[in-house]
Parts: structure tokens; C-alpha cells; sequence
């Protein structure tokens, strides 16, 4: 069934090929409206089962080597400094200073107006800046100065985009909008990778996940996003569930592969791993690594490197063995 | 990159397993006349201990201690006093839960992960559940008097959850009970005797008698019986059904199924297929009321047969007691036997087999999850009970004829309906001839709901406020 085999093209196409679906705005309803629903107890059943999945010795070990490599470690505050930014993106490249093996995390997500100082710091060690844009958190502002933000970041050395979409155009059913709205971003990305946020919290319902994430997979996302971070509930199993499912479908469909970010709310090694668990028997093991999974996380990443510690000398350490930035 | 899943098996030590038990009659273990026989780890054929055979001299000895225990104690406490001792042997359940879902796992075959999370619990939720009814039964509308002495014979399947299903609402309206449990599956009955003794039920209340079916028909038969409870095969239903007839037993019979799981085409398709699974594989498909038959609609069989094999290729086949383990061993090579033989009947009929890539273990009886295409109504794997992990697969193209299709078996135990349309919901509902109907769901068990069937599938209903009229006049 899913062609395991397929080396999936390097990112998403622009939203040219739907062109029948993205007609008219009546043609885009008719069409997210016709995806299969999602019955919220089932969803939600699924994923809790999912949750008690054992993940012992070697495989545990290899998983959180994995979900290092996963972490886009963020910071998103009024209160960012350059000097925060400089430390945080230290620490994604050298995650463990006791411990030359541990691996960098994939990115570090900030403002716009970091970028540069990010990109200073990381130059070409491999891992990524990404910024938000797009009026981050609450999307409320016009076009244009939403495509400025974008293109502000690119050019400060931004690889990725995580972009927000209009959820007020959303929820009030102009899809169209939406669906347009990112293909702009798309564009003024240019040759950075553009991740689609959704704000699955204010979104709702299981059956709106599903919508939107065929939505921005038509349009050009490289990325799904559940949520900025800033609202409640962020992240969840079932959200992220249905994403999986829409990547996995998509690929099905087009080819194309998607990857998928949870971000916000998942703090401990544990839940880290029943999401890498998720996305092995959901989207399956093709996106069981960094280019197509992300965690946007930031405590997240100093318990993973107190359970690393932890499996390979048998102990825990105090938190103060792993560095706070 | 591949994700492997390092074993995470359970661990065996917190069950004491004695190498031999002797039968639980009037509060104690006490040796059988008949010969001891083995019970095995169907995952291993390992034995596990020895157990003892009633014969009839026991089970009269089991059903006296049982009338004993009915006249001078039981049927005379008031019903808030007996609340008490079933409130105790749920707490106790509770507690020792891992112990008695690492023992079911060895016993029966059932992976850890199923008695840990569903029977296990569902045992304890019973007796709370028929605790709570205990000084109640003047509200319930059946009369608040006992029968007597409960004759009760289960099967190997749910050998504990079908253990509790029987004694919780027997105990609770004053009736004392003879049970015996399958003859691969004893052994979670002889824990849950400890548990009595523990929770110092009055001796005789619950007796326990092993053995095979002469056990089963020696208790039935016994003439100081006032109820007699089945729930097995519907062959072994019939001769149950002959031997009481006559008397004045009153008799519940909860009996085979061949349930059909309907999908519609505006059905929730992910869950539908999580549903097609849960209802087929779950306990290896070892489920009156599983769902065997899928009836999905033309327009979208293949997009959810595509959708069914590619979840069907991430189930764990394996170890019972490792966490990670999806489907279990197969109860008995008797029972492998059987699945073996009607699977090749529907290959030889020319339904088309089709099983997922699994390692099935050496040692033990094993199956792989396997599903029939192209199954027709007069295929014979569309009409008997296989018992076990195979799915038939049959089409529809309007409702009429899905409900057509689904009541056309003599049996009539469970159905499932899959639609996002609430309205087809009810309107199935009302016309699937069968004792549950589950929308958008399957296999979900509470003791609040009563369970039971139409036809072949047996009479009588067991859970929830109707499960109390089988033990009260």
C-alpha cells in the first residue's frame, strides 16, 4: 500500500496542480468538505492506545537520539535578547557539552528580528533558523505586511518560515483566502521551507485539522504545524494524529511528502517518544526523521538529554548538569 | 529510519502459580475425585500447573455447599451487607490486577496489553457496578427474591471477565453459585477463589469446580440447581437447553455470533478501519460478538480494503506478555485446528486469502491476522463462526441491502454501523436483528450496558439494570 520506496521530491510544488479544486472558492468548500470526517472518540482512543506503546533499552535510546535531531529549539518572548538567542543557539549545536556524541538539534525558531543574530552564531554548522512570521501569533494583519515579514526574514538568512494562517478567514469558511494567503508566503519564502501553522486550539474540531491540512498541503506547505505555542490546548496526540493521517493520505495521492510539526506542550521524553511511536505506525517510518518530523519544543530538549544521560551511565543527574539558557 | 521495538515483556514474577489445585468448594481447596489434568501456555505449550477434574461426586458435594451456604447465610443478609463483601472483592481486584492480568496472559494466550487495560478493569467495574444494585433490587423491577444455587459454566475466552459477568449479579441478588470455568482457563477462577477467601466471603457462597464438558454437563443436570448460565458455543448451548428442559431451571444462554460490521461510504474512515480491526483481532478474534463479517459499500471497498491491510501490516503478532504485543496466541490447538480447516474451506470456495507479513513463533499455536476478499453469502466462512482472527469481506450497495445481508444468519449477537449520517444510525439500528448494535465502535464493553442475543446467539441478557432478572424472581 504505501510505497515505502518512494525518495519523496526535495519540498512541495506550488499550488498549480489543484487548480480544479482551487477554482473558486465554492469548488475548494466542495472539496475539504467531501475529505472523510474524523470521529473525535475514535481519534482519541486511537492515539491513547498508541501512548501505550513499551519503548525500552536499545529502542528508547535510539529514540532519543532521534528526537534531538528532531528539536527546533525555540524561543518566542517580548523578552528575547540577542544574547538569549546566541546562547540558545549554542546549546542546538552542542546540546550535551560533556558529551561529544550527542547530537544537534535541527533548528532554532525565533522572531524575525533574531534571525540574523541566530544565523551569526550557527553559520554553517547544519542546523537551521527558522523564524516566524506572518503577524506570529495571531495572524492579524494585512497581506502585504505579512509577505513583508516573511520576505524580512529570508533575507536576515532564515531556512525556514513558520508561517500562521488566518484562522478567523478559516473558521468564518473562506478557504479560498487561505489557501491564497500561502501560496503568497510560499512565493516570498522563496528558497526557504515554509511551515504552515494552523492554531489547532482555536481550530477545534478534529474534521477542521483535517481540512486545513489538506488546504495548506495543496497550497505549498513543506510543513504542517499544529500550533504557535501561545494558546491551550497546543499540541495533543489526536491533533497531531490527524495530521499524520493527512500527510500519509497526501503522499498517497500526489507523492509528495509533507512533514509535520507538533510544537508547544510536549515536555518530557516520554511524550516525545509516543509521538515518534505515532508517526512510525501512522505516517510510517519514511518520516521518522528530521526533514519530515519536528518537535518545536524548548524544555523538551534538556529532558531528553537527562534521560541520554541517564541510559548510558545508569543514573540521573540533577538538573543543573544540563545547561538552562 | 526504522524504529524497532525492543521486547518489553511483563514480568512473570508477581504470580505464584502452585504446581496443582485442588476445586473450591465450601471455602476451601479441596483434592477432586477424578484425575488431575494439565493446563498450558497456549504461546508456549509450556505446562503451566495441574488441575483437578470434578467428577459428579464433586460437583453434588460443590452444588450441597452451595445450598448450605444459600439457606443459613446468604439469601437471608440484607442486600446492603452482601453490597459490602462484593464492594471488598472489587477493591481486591483492583489491587491485585497486574497479578491476575499477567496470569490470564499465561493461561489464555490474550496479549498483556488487552487484560491489563480491558479485562482486567472491566472485572473490577462489574462487581463495583452489581455491588452498587445489591440493596437496590426493589428499584430494578424483577422481583427482589433469589433463585438459589446458580449452576454457571463459562468459556476460555474472557475466562475471568466471563467469571465476573456470572457471580457479580448472582451474588448480588442473594443467589450462591456453582461456577466452573473452561478446561484451558482455569486457573485466573482459582485466583479469584483466593480472592474470596481473602474478602471472607461466608464459605460456600462461590464454588469453584474444574473440568471438562462432563463437569459442565454434571453441573447442569444437577437436580439442586435453580439456574443454570452458558455462555460457549452454540452446540453446547443446544444440549444445555435439552438437559434442562422439563425442569424448572431458569437458564440464560449467551451463544455464537457472526456479526456484521457495516460500513457506509460517508463513514469516518480512519476509525472505521481501527473498528474493523478492533472488532476481528482484538483477543486474536476469540469474541462471540466479533464483528467477522464486513459489510462495507461498493463505492469505497477498495479504498478501505487498501486502508485495512496497510493497519493489518503494523500489527504485533507475539509474545502475550510483551507490552507491545497486539494479537496473542491462539487458546488451543483444538481451536487452531478449527481456523485452519475453515480457512481453507473459504480459500477452496475461492475467496481470496490475504494475510499481512508476520513472524509467527515456533513454539505454541499461532495465527496470522488474515482477512477473505470476495466472500460471498454462501460462502461457509460468511455463515459459521470461525472464532478467530479472520475477516470475511462482503459488499453492499444501498442500506436495504445492508441490512438484508447482515440479518440473513441464524445467529443475531452484536453489528456495527460506521456513518457520519446519525439518522442511518437509528434507522439500522432498529432493523439489525441483534442484540447490540455499536455505532461508530465496536467491542466497547460496560457494565451498565446489557449484552445478549437473538436466534442461535442464546437468550437472556447479562450487564446493566435487565442483567439483574436472570437471578431474581
Amino acid at each position: 500500500m504505501v510505497s515505502s520506496s518512494t525518495a519523496a521530491p526535495a519540498g512541495a510544488t506550488t499550488g498549480a496542480e489543484f487548480a480544479e479544486i482551487t477554482r473558486s472558492d465554492s469548488s475548494l468548500r466542495r472539496f475539504l468538505h467531501g475529505l472523510p470526517g474524523v470521529d473525535q472518540v475514535g481519534a482519541e482512543a486511537r492515539a491513547a492506545t498508541l501512548g501505550t506503546r513499551s519503548i525500552k533499552t536499545t529502542a528508547k535510546q535510539s529514540a532519543i537520539d532521534l528526537a534531538i535531531r528532531m528539536v527546533d529549539l525555540t524561543t518566542l518572548e517580548g523578552q528575547d535578547t540577542h544574547g538569549k538567542v546566541r546562547a540558545l543557539a549554542a546549546k542546538a549545536m552542542r546540546p550535551d557539552p560533556a558529551d561529544q556524541t550527542c547530537p544537534a538539534a535541527a533548528a532554532v525558531c525565533v522572531y524575525p528580528d533574531m534571525v540574523a543574530t541566530a544565523k551569526e552564531v550557527l553559520g554553517d554548522s547544519g542546523v537551521n533558523v527558522a523564524a516566524v512570521a506572518t503577524a506570529f501569533p495571531s495572524g492579524r494583519a494585512a497581506l502585504d505586511i505579512k509577505l513583508a515579514d516573511t520576505r524580512d526574514a529570508v533575507e536576515a538568512g532564515a531556512d525556514e518560515i513558520d508561517m500562521v494562517i488566518d484562522r478567523g478567514a478559516f473558521l468564518s469558511g473562506r478557504y479560498l483566502q487561505v489557501f491564497e494567503e500561502i501560496v503568497a508566503v510560499r512565493e516570498a519564502c522563496g528558497s526557504a521551507h515554509l511551515k504552515v501553522i494552523f492554531e489547532t486550539g482555536e481550530l477545534q474540531t478534529y474534521d477542521n485539522v483535517r481540512r486545513a491540512s489538506w488546504l495548506a498541503m495543496m497550497a505549498g506547505g513543506h510543513f504542517i504545524k499544529t500550533s504557535t505555542g501561545k494558546v491551550q490546548p497546543a499540541a495533543t496526540l489526536p491533533v497531531t494524529l490527524v495530521m499524520l493521517e493527512a500527510v500519509r493520505d497526501f503522499r498517497e495521492a500526489t507523492g509528495q511528502m509533507i512533514g509535520v510539526k507538533p510544537a508547544g506542550g510536549i515536555r518530557t521524553s516520554k511524550d516525545a517518544i509516543k509521538y515518534l511511536v505515532m508517526v512510525n505506525e501512522v505516517a510510517g517510518p519514511d518520516w521518522l526523521d528530521p526533514d519530515w518530523f519536528r518537535f518545536g519544543a524548548s524544555t523538551l530538549l534538556n529532558d531528553l538529554l537527562m534521560q541520554r544521560t541517564k541510559m548510558k551511565t545508569g543514573r540521573y543527574s540533577g538538573p543543573d548538569y544540563f545547561t538552562l539558557d | 529510519m526504522k524504529l524497532e521495538y525492543a521486547p518489553a515483556p511483563e514480568s512473570r514474577s508477581i504470580v505464584d502459580i502452585k504446581p496443582s489445585y485442588g476445586l473450591f468448594i465450601g471455602g476451601e481447596f479441596v483434592d477432586g475425585h477424578g484425575k488431575a489434568f494439565k493446563t498450558i501456555s497456549p504461546a508456549t505449550e509450556e505446562v503451566l500447573s495441574e488441575v483437578a477434574d470434578a467428577d459428579e461426586a464433586d460437583v453434588d458435594a460443590a452444588v450441597k455447599a452451595a445450598r448450605r451456604a444459600y439457606t443459613r447465610t446468604w439469601s437471608k443478609m440484607p442486600g446492603r451487607e452482601r453490597a459490602k463483601y462484593l464492594y471488598r472483592i472489587a477493591r481486591i481486584i483492583q489491587e491485585r490486577s497486574r497479578e491476575l492480568a499477567v496470569l490470564e496472559s499465561l493461561d489464555n494466550g490474550k496479549p498483556i496489553k488487552e487484560s491489563r487495560d480491558v479485562d482486567v478493569p472491566i472485572v473490577a467495574a462489574h462487581f463495583f457496578y452489581y455491588a452498587g444494585w445489591a440493596d437496590k433490587l426493589e428499584y430494578a423491577g424483577y422481583g427482589t427474591q433469589p433463585l438459589g444455587v446458580a449452576g454457571q459454566v463459562i468459556p476460555w475466552n474472557f475466562p475471568l471477565l466471563m467469571l465476573a459477568w456470572k457471580i457479580a449479579p448472582a451474588l448480588a441478588c442473594g443467589n450462591t453459585v456453582v461456577l466452573k470455568p473452561a478446561e484451558t482457563t482455569p486457573l485466573t477462577a482459582l485466583l479469584f477463589a483466593e480472592i474470596c477467601q481473602q474478602a471472607d466471603l461466608p464459605p460456600g457462597v462461590v464454588n469453584i469446580v474444574t473440568g471438562a464438558g462432563e463437569t459442565g454437563r454434571a453441573l447442569v443436570a444437577h437436580e439442586d440447581v435453580d439456574k443454570v448460565a452458558f455462555t460457549g458455543s452454540t452446540d453446547v448451548g443446544r444440549a444445555i437447553a435439552k438437559v434442562v428442559a422439563g425442569s424448572d431451571k431458569k437458564v440464560t444462554l449467551e451463544l455464537g455470533g457472526k456479526a456484521a460490521n457495516i460500513v457506509f461510504d460517508d463513514a469516518p474512515i480512519d476509525q472505521a478501519v481501527e473498528g474493523i480491526v478492533n472488532g476481528i483481532f482484538f483477543n486474536q478474534g476469540h469474541v462471540c460478538c466479533a464483528g467477522s463479517r464486513l459489510l462495507v459499500q461498493e463505492s469505497i471497498a477498495e479504498e478501505l480494503l487498501g486502508r485495512l491491510k496497510r493497519r493489518m501490516s503494523t500489527l504485533r503478532v507475539g509474545d502475550p506478555l510483551d507490552k507491545n504485543t497486539d494479537v496473542g496466541a491462539i487458546n488451543s490447538a483444538e481451536q487452531l485446528a478449527r481456523i485452519r480447516e475453515l480457512s481453507d474451506i473459504g480459500e477452496a470456495e475461492g475467496a481470496g486469502r490475504w494475510s499481512p507479513e508476520c513472524e509467527l513463533p515456533q513454539h505454541g499455536f499461532w495465527f496470522p491476522p488474515t482477512l477473505f476478499t470476495g466472500v460471498s453469502q454462501a460462502h461457509r466462512i460468511a455463515r459459521e463462526e470461525i472464532f478467530g482472527p479472520v475477516l470475511s469481506v462482503l459488499t453492499f450497495r444501498t442500506p436495504a441491502e445492508a441490512i438484508e445481508k447482515a440479518n440473513n444468519t441464524p445467529f443475531g449477537l452484536s453489528a456495527g454501523v460506521w456513518t457520519d449520517k446519525g439518522s442511518l444510525i437509528l434507522h439500522m439500528a432498529n432493523h439489525l436483528r441483534a442484540g447490540v448494535v455499536w455505532a461508530n465502535t465496536f467491542n466497547k464493553f460496560d457494565p451498565t450496558s446489557p449484552f445478549g442475543g437473538y436466534k442461535e446467539s442464546g437468550y437472556g441478557r447479562e450487564g446493566g439494570r435487565h442483567g439483574l432478572e436472570a437471578y431474581l424472581r
